[in-house]
């Protein structure tokens, strides 16, 4: 059973294929069951293979598939392999469950669009290429999908390409995150030119051997991987392309930037985990980053008034909280954490795309209101995902990886108070922008009244991820919830479970706090932004918050910086190099032979004279010549 | 039969080509163009024959008989060019006929 | 014989500069057909008769004459005179003068002190001997060359309704 796992990203490349060549002489409805049938035979088969894998474990804890031998240059050995661990069971579960609501979601979402064919190609292509990543044994291979997702991110989000401003923002999703993919690759060919292989098995094996924790080389290796990880993630300060990304059609958003691709480099991280064990300076700063990011993009995240924006915001919030835990050493926290936030935010996100195809394509939140009646199941549907987003204490999804996360940040031995600190003071953030999108938009005041009909392409998704995101995270509870370990314990064979634990005492506290953190969030959201709107308005007119509003509202003002400190350096030089310094010898030899043809296209005169008087000028130089040399 | 320097000989061959060059390239007239080439043909022959006579060896009369084969063709096929100019344009100028400009 | 050479050299260059300056077409052909004889005389005091009688033959008999005939065809009258004297201004001749000056200069320059050549003459017979022994290729080709000569020359002077 095992052996069939190379059909799980075969299959939806085999969609891909079939749709790209049919070059949009398919119908609707074919195309519809090839996109959507194809990643859901690929999620059955995960099914199958993670069902096999866990009745019977392989011997070693883990299954390798090669495919085949992709380079072999000298002692340079690629192989294109798959390998199956735990961590890889999770991945391939959540990217193919995921993505194949996502794309049932799709065949209704997407129903009027002129690109209906293009569209599900580009998704079979991601859904192939993320497996890929998720499942590749070789970090050559492991490169193959990550550029893969990259590339297929780039086209959905220039999905729509008649606007000009999509293809920008195309270009610098892609753009930003190749920045980070560039320090990957360097950080891939040290790694090979130190241990002789990119076999991540083979590295784990040999790192510890090779290299004294903190060895420059691991240290370099494992800060370019961190830099490809942010880009890739969407971390400070390579954050700025995924607001930008929303352009895309709002399912994209939801499967690419959300629940799966962003991602990426929390598994990469997690991945090497043995490689960030060995350079301690490296796996802290992981920390920060992470700790920087959650808070953050969850202040830019209170200050948006497009609800994709919002949520694009608390995706980088969101992951920022798994570098954190993964900085702490918390793998299988941050892993969990991806879990959940897969179905909470994909949740999120399409409950978003059901309100913004109701109101004709109406991002601004400002914009919306009282459509709890009008839209129940959207409305449903956000307020789980919002509250599991939120972690409302114990009965959601979202509570069990976060406070899962904060306890690893207070006990672990990188991590301590201040880590826990700004975990929490974004916990309540969270709460907060969450419940302002919550209240501002299904709340209040309607504006029109007319109903809008999803037909169950749409139900299904929204219903299978509402029960996700509440019973997903009941398999790992923390201290105060009653202690239970099975997703840590199925990981362990992958992931190292964190050293020491939190104490009984300190972990109840520390679960109270995260309560009040989530509440109190909550609560402020309904103070300010459905019962006092005075308040908000007030404060809002004051010269210090409106500055700071601005602030947050573009994100830290980061894409003026990158504009002032990158773009326009880059272009000012480029103009400056247009007028190359070699050029003027160049165009003076042009001008030479330009000037010189001109002097003999004279001499083309046609005078049968002049051309004798050339002979004879000839023939005196040869024969001068012939006499005096 | 007094001996001559071939020096002489050489001598008046190479003034009769220089002649016939300055003829070509000063005359406009087609027709002096070719009485002047064929100055220079025939000093030409002459160095030949006289380069011949220098080592008493039938050569150079050899050549000038090649050379005049060569001038009789030239002259017959250069004249006919020559009616033909001047039924086509109606001069005779070499400047005026300037059809081979690049 | 050394003073028959001189005097036809002199003659030959002296009619030679006439022909180049002439204006009238039919006086440039008077000093040429004397020009050519005195080179035949030249070619004789050489030791070259056969070659003598060829130049005045070939050379001053049927050359000559077929300038002659075009002369005629071409029928040029008083205002080709005055034409030519346009064209023959004297500063017209600074610039090919100086050329064919430079030339000679160089040529002689080539010319060293050289054996005076040996006396008696080469017969016809001899030419004749060498001309199909040796150079029969060259006859050959040169015979080629006369039959294009004539072709060509019987085409061009084709006259043709159209187009001339």
């Amino acid at each position: 059973m095992l052996r069939l796992i190379w059909l799980v990203p075969a299959l939806p490349l085999a969609g891909f294929v079939v749709l790209a060549a049919s070059g949009g002489r398919l119908d609707r409805r074919s195309i519809a069951w090839i996109g959507a049938g194809s990643v859901g035979l690929a999620a059955l088969a995960a099914i199958a293979v993670a069902a096999a894998f866990v009745a019977a474990p392989p011997p070693a804890g883990a299954y390798t598939q090669v495919l085949w031998h992709w380079i072999e240059a000298g002692d340079f050995s690629a192989r294109a392999s798959l390998y199956l661990d735990p961590l890889a069971i999770v991945m391939m579960l959540v990217v193919a469950g995921v993505g194949f609501v996502i794309h049932l979601y799709s065949v209704e979402f997407m129903r009027g669009d002129e690109g209906y064919n293009r569209y599900f190609a580009y998704m079979n292509l991601f859904v192939a290429a993320m497996l890929l990543l998720v499942l590749a044994g070789d970090l050559a291979f492991l490169f193959v999908g990550w550029e893969g997702v990259g590339l297929c991110s780039y086209l959905l989000i220039g999905f729509w390409y008649r606007d000009a401003v999509n293809g920008a923002a195309a270009q610098k999703a892609f753009i930003v995150t190749r920045t980070g993919d560039a320090a990957m690759a360097v950080g891939l060919f040290l790694l090979f030119a130190s241990l002789g292989t990119l076999d991540i098995q083979g590295i784990a094996l040999r790192a510890p051997g090779a290299w004294a924790p903190d060895a420059a080389p691991v240290v370099a290796a494992t800060a370019l991987l961190l830099a490809g990880a942010v880009g890739k993630s969407a971390q400070l300060p390579l954050q700025v392309w995924l607001p930008d990304a929303m352009a895309g059609p709002t399912p994209v958003s939801a499967l690419i930037h959300a629940a799966t691709m962003v991602t990426a480099g929390v598994y990469l991280i997690a991945r090497n985990h043995v490689l960030f064990a060995l350079a301690p300076a490296v796996q802290y700063a992981v920390a920060i980053i992470g700790a920087l990011t959650l808070l953050g993009a969850g202040g830019a995240a209170l200050a948006q008034h497009d609800i994709k924006r919002v949520l694009a915001w608390s995706t980088v919030s969101q992951i920022g909280y798994m570098f954190l835990a993964l900085g702490v050493g918390a793998w299988a926290a941050a892993i969990f954490h991806f879990m959940v936030h897969a179905f909470f935010k994909a949740l999120l996100f399409l409950a978003a795309g059901v309100v913004i195809q109701a109101l004709g394509g109406e991002h601004d939140i400002f914009r919306m209101g009282g459509l709890r009646r009008r839209l129940p199941l959207a409305f449903w549907a956000f307020l789980v995902g919002g509250a599991s987003l939120s972690a409302l204490p114990l009965v959601t999804a979202g509570y069990y990886s976060k406070s899962l996360i904060l306890d690893a940040a207070w006990a672990s031995p990188q991590g301590g108070a201040w880590l826990w600190a700004a975990a929490w003071v974004g916990a309540a953030l969270t709460g907060l922008y969450t419940f302002r999108v919550v209240f501002q938009v299904f709340f209040g005041a309607g504006a029109t009244t007319d109903t809008h009909r999803v037909g169950w392409p749409i139900r299904i998704p929204l219903a299978v991820l509402m029960l996700l995101s509440v019973i997903g995270g009941f398999v790992e509870a923390p201290q105060v919830a009653g202690r239970l370990e099975a997703f840590g314990h199925f990981l362990a064979s992958a992931l190292p479970p964190l050293q020491p634990a939190v104490a009984p005492g300190t972990g109840f506290a520390l679960g109270v706090a995260e309560g009040i953190a989530s509440f109190g969030g909550i609560a402020l959201a309904y103070a300010f932004f459905l019962r006092r709107r005075s308040i908000a308005a007030l404060v809002a007119r004051s010269a210090i918050a409106a500055a700071l509003h601005r602030l947050l509202e573009s994100g830290w003002g980061f894409d003026r910086l990158d504009d002032h400190l990158l773009v326009r350096p880059y272009l000012a030089l480029a103009r400056r190099l247009r007028a190359d310094l070699a050029d003027p010898g160049y165009d003076a030899l042009a001008a030479a032979a330009a000037a010189a043809h001109r002097g003999l296209s004279r001499s083309q005169n046609g005078r049968v004279r002049w051309y004798a008087g050339g002979i004879v000028v000839g023939s005196i130089l040869l024969v001068g010549a012939g006499v005096w040399l | 039969m007094a001996a001559l320097p071939l020096e002489q000989a050489l001598v008046l061959a190479a003034l009769l080509f220089a002649l016939g060059l300055a003829g070509v390239l000063v005359r406009r007239n087609v027709l002096y163009m070719l009485m002047s080439i064929e100055i220079m043909l025939n000093a030409t022959a002459l160095a030949f024959v006289a380069a011949g006579a220098r080592w008493a060896q039938p050569d150079g009369q050899v050549m000038f008989v090649f050379v005049l084969a060569l001038a009789a063709a030239e002259v017959a096929v250069g004249l006919a060019l020559l009616l033909l100019l001047y039924r086509r344009f109606g001069t005779l100028d070499a400047d005026a006929l300037s059809e081979l400009r690049g | 014989m050394e003073f028959a050479f001189y005097v036809a050299a002199a003659v030959a260059l002296a009619a030679t500069v006439m022909v180049v300056t002439r204006l009238d077409a039919v006086h440039a052909l008077l000093y040429l057909v004397v020009s050519l004889l005195a080179i035949a005389l030249v070619l004789y005091t050489l030791g070259a008769p056969f070659a003598a009688a060829l130049e005045v033959i070939l050379y001053a008999g049927a050359i000559v004459v077929l300038f002659v005939f075009v002369v005629m065809m071409l029928n040029l009258g008083r205002v080709a005179l005055a034409q030519e004297r346009r064209w023959l201004a004297p500063r017209t001749w600074i610039g090919p003068g100086l050329l064919a000056l430079v030339l000679l200069v160089e040529l002689l320059a080539v010319l060293g002190p050289t054996p005076p050549v040996q006396p008696g003459a080469i017969s016809a017979q001899a030419v004749g001997a060498a001309l199909f022994g040796r150079y029969l290729l060259g006859v050959e080709i040169a015979s080629m060359l006369l039959l294009a000569g004539l072709v060509g020359a019987c085409h061009l002077g084709r006259r043709t309704t159209e187009g001339t």
